[in-house]
């Protein structure tokens, strides 16, 4: 199990130094970063001070050494659309972010999860074949529709929850959270409502997949054939082997979220990092986009290993090590 | 209900699937008895239809098979009909089941321990400290080394025949009267089903449990099995006393099977093999189901099916026993 | 078999594949719908009951009229009208045009990059193979709009501000392909492992033929049910893309709006209540969206004899 852990690290300083790669690249070489951090009219001296003063003048690979060293201690420079470090303005979103996704994530669970175990056990059933039609036409459906939805029912027509910001927030230390307040949690409903829906339907749809290839394999039809009553064959036996697939695609969605909260953080005008990142994008602002790449990687890369190692908490085969008799 | 009669009953008994294309029938009409204690070897190429009997006696056959007409009594009782909730407190408890593959029977993230536990407290008024004693007891008495040991143990840290002895001690929780073995030694090494079929057998004479033996192995059944029925087609051919019927074969498939295992000591040192292959359900011939491979066949075989006649101890359905034969 | 051999036709008539599809009756609306959007959005210049840019026909008297039924509505104008006096049917005719074109392009180009990466990789294998299949296996560690969003982002930076409007066509279908060929090249990829190994690979290898020539007699032919099972649930996926990323503001301008463009604009109405200009093209995207998956879904256990 260590060697397990220590290659799944290698691993995972392989993949962040690729991603730090392309984000050091990005800023290297699309468009000019002097021509973009200086006004129209600065002189040449002005260049060529800025240049030596960002290493510009350097060897590339001593550059890329001492970006990856700015990357490690979260320096990544300064953003050329706001004139401020990049960092500042990461720590600034990333608390409204994560607790979007968090909020998201718990309500996916808590709908998909028991939707999709209704859906498996209930194949033909009236209700099982709505939810089924009803998560096909929910994959469809654009998230941002899905917002915008939210919005023209709940906030425009019947004016009961905020439709943009994270309403009144509490700053504990550097960490500002909208958990706190009343007018905080009301402007979370529609936002993590939005990411959720979308994790709602696959989550349900997985489960449901998983839980009917379970019910067919010999060990649920040999508990059956022993008797076993029904709520034990399916909540004893079938549920706990379709959770274990169930909690790698949950745990990966986690940080597909972080991405799709781009979206939802646009609709909603969510101060977080989607929307850092998006304005980012429209203005070319290189060095957030690069930042906001090598944190989001990183945060995929982390919750991949915490997922790998739930599995050996889960799974005995893993965990127990094959001593046979 | 008890009485003295046989333990099982099954009078004409189909099995068929519902496809698009109109229902299959895989089992056509078979009937047979089982009396208490007996051993009873099925067997037959796959897709003769004997795994699906077993199915059908447990209540287990899944969508889009279904009993398709006949009837099955267990001690005097009708139990093809009856409602789920019913069906499921004789399973386990009257009526035991082991499958083929040990690897896949067992659910892999529960200890044994806790399997054997939970079936014991479905069937029997037990506590857990005395259901987990029972548990000890069966692990011992199905011959697992160190019970005590290996109770907490997963279904993975087991080899192949030692999952095979679970298994079966899974079975034997409550003492059913009936067990169905579906092919219990076909996934496992050949040096191991010798050791695992007498623990069957001593298990189930102990326990007083007749037994249904479904496997494709003459040789198995030659060696465990007190009657045989020889299954072509979704039908029965032969049925008799095994020593009669693997020694002095009646019916021309059975002749064939025979010939098909190698026996020591004999002067043919070629096995005969049965020309062609099963019939496919969809296109099974009129008549007799064998006709087409039969070495004996005459122009009547393809137009009457024949029906089980008695030969001896047992039963042929074959035109060459038909009204006196030969 | 006998002398009356049905004909080709009739076989294909009797087969599983053209039984499903005409017993899912949902397949069947869903191709309709599908081919008539494409037909419209084609039609558009023809079938359009304006021209939603020329600012000559707009006027301002016409703006913000609700649907024809509604109260206040005008015949002329079915689904009613923007802020300018533009014709909201007119412009989702116009706009799907885009949104379809850039689906149809970027899964085009997507397939003809992905499907040679992956008979490459899997019939060369070696360093290539390995090179191709550790950049797939970053690129599919990431969402997939995270991944659209950066090309474009990147593509962006390295192009000169005034060239973003009129190259936002051709960034969105490379940004959209860049993306998605992956897919088409681990299934094709695994495909071509599978069939090298088979025996009518080795023969026709025994006998000289070319590689170019086993790749494309032989392998092509044998993975085209998978890949056009992705192209289509790609096509989806592509408008999808186009149309998140323009809602973004990072894909059409609403100088040429496609479907995400015009909710992108329609969305800042509608705290004033005029729901129709961002309900009305939500709508056809995702109709279109859809349908385009419950034809990829059908296609998909159609062409997967496990799942019947």
């Amino acid at each position: 199990m260590l060697a397990f852990i220590v290659r799944r690290l290698l691993q995972a300083v392989l993949v962040m130094l690729a991603v730090a790669l392309i984000a050091f690249a990005m800023f290297r070489f699309v468009g000019d970063p002097v021509n973009s951090m200086l006004p129209e009219i600065a002189t040449t001296e002005d260049r060529q001070a800025l240049r030596a003063q960002l290493g510009l003048d350097e060897p590339i690979p001593t550059q890329f050494a001492k970006f990856i060293g700015g990357a490690v201690q979260g320096e990544f420079g300064i953003s050329y659309r706001n004139k401020r470090p990049v960092s500042d303005l990461i720590v600034e979103r990333l608390p409204a972010t994560l607790e979007l996704v968090f909020a998201a994530a718990l309500f996916a669970l808590l709908m998909g999860v028991p939707m999709g175990v209704y859906t498996a056990l209930n194949r033909h059933g009236f209700v099982s074949n709505l939810l089924q039609i009803i998560s096909l036409i929910g994959i469809s459906v654009p998230t941002f529709v899905t917002g915008i939805l939210l919005i023209l029912i709940f906030s425009v027509w019947l004016n009961w929850l905020p439709s943009f910001g994270r309403g009144e927030v509490v700053q504990l230390g550097w960490w500002s959270t909208g958990l706190l307040t009343i007018s905080g949690l009301k402007s979370l409903v529609l936002p993590s409502v939005m990411l959720g829906l979308f994790q709602v339907t696959l989550i349900m749809r997985l489960v449901r997949a998983e839980m009917l290839e379970v019910l067919r394999t010999d060990f649920i039809r040999f508990a059956r054939a022993r008797g076993l009553t029904d709520r034990a064959v399916h909540f004893g036996h079938a549920l706990r082997n379709t959770l274990m697939p169930v909690i790698t695609i949950a745990g990966l969605q986690l940080g597909s979220m972080i991405a799709f909260a781009i979206i939802t953080e646009t609709v909603f005008q969510w101060p977080g990092m989607g929307l850092l990142f998006i304005q980012a994008v429209s203005f070319a602002d290189i060095p957030v986009m690069s930042a906001y790449l090598v944190l989001v990687a990183l945060i995929f890369v982390v919750i991949n290993m915490i997922v790998d190692l739930l599995y050996f908490v889960v799974d005995p085969r893993l965990s127990v090590g094959g001593d046979r008799a | 209900m008890k009485q003295s009669g046989p333990l099982l009953e099954v009078r004409d008994l189909s099995v068929v699937f519902d496809t698009r294309r109109g229902p299959l029938t895989a089992v056509d009409r078979i009937s047979f008895d089982l009396s208490p204690g007996e051993i009873l070897g099925v067997v037959g190429e796959s897709g003769a239809g004997k795994s699906l009997t077993g199915t059908a006696i447990t209540g287990l056959l899944e969508r889009p098979g279904r009993i398709g007409g006949g009837e099955i009594r267990f001690e005097g009782n009708r139990i093809d009909n009856l409602p789920p909730e019913q069906m499921r407190r004789l399973r386990g408890r009257r009526i035991g089941a082991i499958f083929q593959d040990p690897l896949t029977s067992l659910n892999p993230l529960f200890t044994v321990g806790r399997q054997l536990v939970e079936t014991i407290q479905t069937h029997l008024d037990l506590g857990r400290e005395q259901a987990r004693q029972r548990a000890l007891e069966l692990l011992a008495e199905v011959g697992i080394p160190a019970p005590e040991k290996r109770i907490d143990h997963y279904p993975h840290q087991f080899s192949g025949g030692m999952r095979q002895r679970v298994v079966i001690a899974l079975a034997l929780c409550a003492n059913p009267k009936l067990v169905i073995a579906d092919e219990p030694t076909t996934a496992l090494d050949v040096s191991i089903q010798a050791q695992i079929l007498a623990v069957l057998k001593k298990l189930c004479r102990e326990h007083g449990a007749a037994v249904i033996l479904v496997t494709h192995d003459m040789g198995v059944i030659a060696e465990t099995a007190d009657r045989v029925a020889v299954m072509y087609s979704g039908r029965i051919a032969e049925i008799g006393p095994a020593a009669q019927v693997v020694k002095a074969p009646r019916h021309p498939y059975t002749e064939g099977l025979m010939g098909s295992i190698p026996v020591i000591g004999t002067g043919a040192d070629r096995l005969t093999q049965i020309e062609g292959s099963m019939p496919r359900l969809t296109d099974i011939p009129a008549g007799c189901a064998f006709h087409p491979r039969c070495p004996c066949a005459r122009a009547d075989c393809a137009a009457v099916r024949p029906e089980p006649r008695p030969v001896g101890d047992g039963k042929v359905a074959c035109v060459l026993y038909d009204g006196g034969g030969i | 078999m006998s002398a009356d051999a049905p004909s080709r036709f009739a076989v294909l008539l009797d087969s599983d594949f053209v039984y499903s599809f005409r017993k899912s009756r949902v397949t069947l609306i869903a191709t309709l719908v599908t081919v008539s959007i494409i037909m419209a959005a084609l039609l558009a210049p023809w079938i359009a009951p304006h021209d939603p840019f020329d600012v000559a026909t707009l006027s301002l008297l016409d703006s913000e009229l609700p649907p024809a039924w509604a109260e206040g509505g005008d015949p002329h104008f079915l689904l009613g009208t923007d802020n300018q006096g533009r014709d909201v049917l007119s412009a989702i005719l116009y706009g799907s045009r885009i949104s379809l074109a850039v689906g149809f392009v970027s899964v085009f180009f997507a397939l003809v990059a992905g499907v040679a990466v992956g008979l490459i990789s899997g019939y060369f294998g070696g360093l290539v193979d390995a090179i191709f299949m550790r950049i797939a296996d970053v690129m599919l560690s990431f969402p997939t709009i995270l991944v659209a969003l950066l090309v474009s982002g990147i593509v962006r930076g390295a192009l000169p501000r005034e060239m973003h409007e009129n190259a936002a066509l051709a960034v969105l279908v490379f940004a959209i392909a860049i993306t998605t060929w992956v897919q088409y090249a681990r299934t094709v990829r695994g495909s071509t492992m599978v069939e090298r190994g088979q025996e009518y690979v080795l023969a026709a290898r025994l006998v000289g033929r070319s590689s170019a020539s086993i790749i494309f007699r032989h392998i092509l032919p044998n993975v085209m049910g998978p890949v056009l099972v992705i192209a289509t649930i790609n096509l989806a996926m592509a408008i999808l893309i186009e149309a998140t990323l323009s809602f973004l503001g990072v894909g059409m301008p609403p100088t040429n709006p496609s479907l995400g463009t015009l909710i992108r604009v329609g969305n800042e109405y509608l705290f004033s209540g005029i729901w129709w200009v961002v309900i009305f093209p939500s709508l056809t995207l995702v109709v279109l969206v859809l349908a385009v998956n419950l034809m990829g879904d059908w296609l998909r256990d159609a062409l997967n004899p496990k799942l019947r």
